[in-house]
């Protein structure tokens, strides 16, 4: 009578996880973990001549930075970077109240302009310093702060 | 009734490790799909500025990039910034051919919503930079970042 005990048979797979860890090894080494953040804006369709357009001049806040770094604001040199976001704010929900700033938040601009020897690091600040008062804006509309708006493309 | 065994019978106490080949097969695939492979900046350096309104971009696949920097092998390329683009350094009026093959590579669906990840040295001057923006504008490829990194709270 045969017995019905018979041998297991397998496939010796002690090394299968050696294999593994060196795939893993070569993954984790060649893996550059890719930093795709930044200021995102969307620029102008193309056109030869330059665009014109008009607007009131209440309604336009101009920034402008020279090849030196130092920042003009409203035709005006502005001291105290820091103030810039207030008076920023101030000027996009003027509402008309202050004929000097604009009429009403849909109208509004901010204008930047810089030169061409100005610093990439001052344009980022600046710029930054802008998207702030609107990423503010537009939190404080649904309630939420400005640091809370969501900023995933 | 019998619940504690002898001391003397010789169990041998191992770790059983049939589960290890999987957790590590696990891992293996996390990298494997997450692993983008492509062209790493070799030509340049910089060091890219930081800002706190920073945007992250969710869709990898739309994103070429372009750097702008001060080449590493200064003998070789001069001290004057560079673009790069895919691995080798660029004049400007190669930028638009180049959007265009990156554009060919999307799916037809979102070929016009292609990003470009403009990454670029602090000390550069913004004129190459609007070179570049106004190159993007005839190629169509209008959606940019601005490469930033955080900044951090204490910095304010």
């Amino acid at each position: 009578m045969r017995s019905t005990k018979r041998k297991k048979v397998e496939i010796n797979s002690s090394s299968m996880a050696d294999i593994a860890f060196l795939l893993l090894i070569f993954f984790l080494v060649t893996t550059t973990i890719q930093t795709n953040k930044g200021l995102s804006a969307t620029l102008p369709p193309h056109s030869d001549e330059p665009q014109t357009a008009k607007f009131h001049d209440r309604n336009i806040y101009k920034v402008h930075i020279n090849s030196s770094d130092r920042i003009m604001v409203e035709d005006a040199p502005f001291e105290g970077f820091e103030k810039l976001h207030a008076e920023v704010k101030l000027f996009i929900l003027n509402n008309g109240e202050n004929p000097d700033l604009s009429d009403n938040p849909k109208d509004a601009i901010v204008s930047l302009q810089m030169n061409r020897g100005t610093h990439y690091k001052r344009f980022i600040e600046v710029m930054d310093a802008l998207q702030g008062v609107y990423y503010e804006i537009y939190g404080e509309r649904i309630g939420i702060t400005a640091a809370n708006f969501d900023r995933s493309i | 009734m019998k619940i504690f065994k002898s001391k003397n019978s010789n169990h041998e106490a191992t770790i059983s490790t049939a589960a290890l080949p999987d957790i590590i097969f696990m891992l293996l695939f996390f990298f494997m799909v997450t692993t983008v492979l492509r062209k790493s900046d070799e030509n340049l350096k910089y060091k890219i500025p930081t800002a706190e309104q920073i945007k992250q971009i969710e869709k990898k696949s739309l994103i070429t990039q372009i750097s702008i920097g001060i080449p590493k092998e200064v003998e070789k390329f001069g001290t004057e910034p560079r673009i790069e683009a895919d691995g080798k350094l660029i004049e400007i009026k190669d930028i638009v051919p180049f959007i265009m093959m990156e554009k060919d590579k999307l799916p037809t669906y979102n070929r016009d919503q292609i990003i470009v990840l403009l990454k670029a040295d602090e000390e550069v001057p913004m004129g190459i930079i609007t070179d570049v923006t106004q190159e993007l504008r005839k190629a169509n490829a209008r959606r940019i970042i601005y490469g930033a990194n955080w900044k951090s709270d204490e910095n304010r």
